[in-house]
């Protein structure tokens, strides 16, 4: 006991720029050791499938497990036509799988942090937007007032609200466990610290982590899919 | 006793981070009901078992979203203390 309970965000090392104070805080931290590691994960990969074997076995198996998962559930959502997406959608889940369970790590997850999840938001939401005015050109502007004029602010504020909604529900999601995690390491006696954390870390981070890196990935391809026809 | 007004603030602050909680409500009702429908899929079609699960998983993390705002709304109350 005695400990206070610690799940803030610390910043590590200070530096100014342009006059302003600014610090290098462990999100930024964890966020290069998860960019780092999916960068040997990747050269990994790329280095497997170059000498790929006709029955797969070991780490080739693996990748074509999940590239195979990938294709079902996006064909599944978006159609064929879907296919160019898939490279966006896949690169977007695993980021956020392994920021999601980095908290095993012992790292503090970077999605706990509002200006990571943001990020994803904005960037499922240009995306969308993108492609809305690519595939639909004017529709896609006529459409907001459907079906009726009157609806024409509903309808604006549902688009916009996508991103806040998407990355406000990773975020709540991660730092709901952080904090949980916090608390029980904070508040808690010794032994209440052996054995027990093992099961909140599996709801806290495995659970909740996979799920919604799985519901993001889901809903960028709803709406996807959305803009598409 | 005597209350200081920032301490005032801070008490009523943590008053309203309870009553944001109240949210909660929604979202358990709501992945009960979906849960609740989808048990009774799988012993209806007990083959699909794994399209049903993922669904029932998507729309009950969806679902969640509304008491999710309200527990953003407590940590604010409680932790960024915007009124003190």
């Amino acid at each position: 006991m005695g400990k206070e309970p610690d799940f803030m965000i610390h910043g590590i090392v200070k530096y100014t720029l342009g006059g302003q104070e600014l610090w290098l805080t462990d999100t930024v931290i964890s966020m290069a050791i998860i960019s780092l590691s999916l960068i040997v994960l990747g050269l990994a990969a790329k280095k497997t499938m170059k000498k790929a074997s006709e029955v797969p076995a070991g780490f080739q198996n693996l990748l074509e497990a999940g590239v195979e998962m990938l294709e079902k559930m996006g064909t599944g959502i978006m159609g064929g036509r879907g296919r160019c997406f898939f490279n966006y959608v896949g690169s977007v889940f695993l980021i956020l799988l392994f920021c999601n369970l980095s908290g095993l790590a012992g790292l503090r997850p970077p999605t706990a942090d509002f200006g990571t999840a943001l990020f994803f938001g904005i960037a499922t939401f240009g995306l969308v937007q993108y492609q809305g005015i690519k595939n639909r050109g004017v529709r896609h502007f006529s459409s907001l007032f459907q079906p009726i004029p009157l609806l024409f602010p509903i309808n604006l504020i549902g688009e916009l609200t996508a991103p806040i909604s998407l990355s406000l529900r990773l975020f709540a999601n991660l730092l709901s466990g952080v904090i949980i995690m916090g608390l029980w390491y904070g508040i808690m006696p010794l032994w209440a610290n052996i054995g027990i954390p093992a099961v909140l870390h599996g709801y806290c981070d495995l659970f909740s982590g996979c799920i919604q890196a799985y519901v993001f990935c889901m809903l960028t391809m709803v709406y996807l899919q959305d803009k598409m026809e | 006793m005597n209350i200081s007004g920032q301490e005032f603030i801070y008490g009523c602050s943590a008053i309203g981070a309870g009553l944001a909680m109240i949210a909660g409500i929604g979202p358990g009702i709501g992945q009960g009901i979906a849960a609740g429908h989808g048990a009774s899929a799988v012993g209806r079609n007990p083959g699909a078992k794994g399209d049903i699960t993922s669904t029932m998983l998507l729309g009950q993390a969806v679902a969640e979203t509304t008491g999710l705002y309200g527990l953003v709304v407590a940590i604010i109350l409680m932790f960024v203390k915007p009124f003190g």
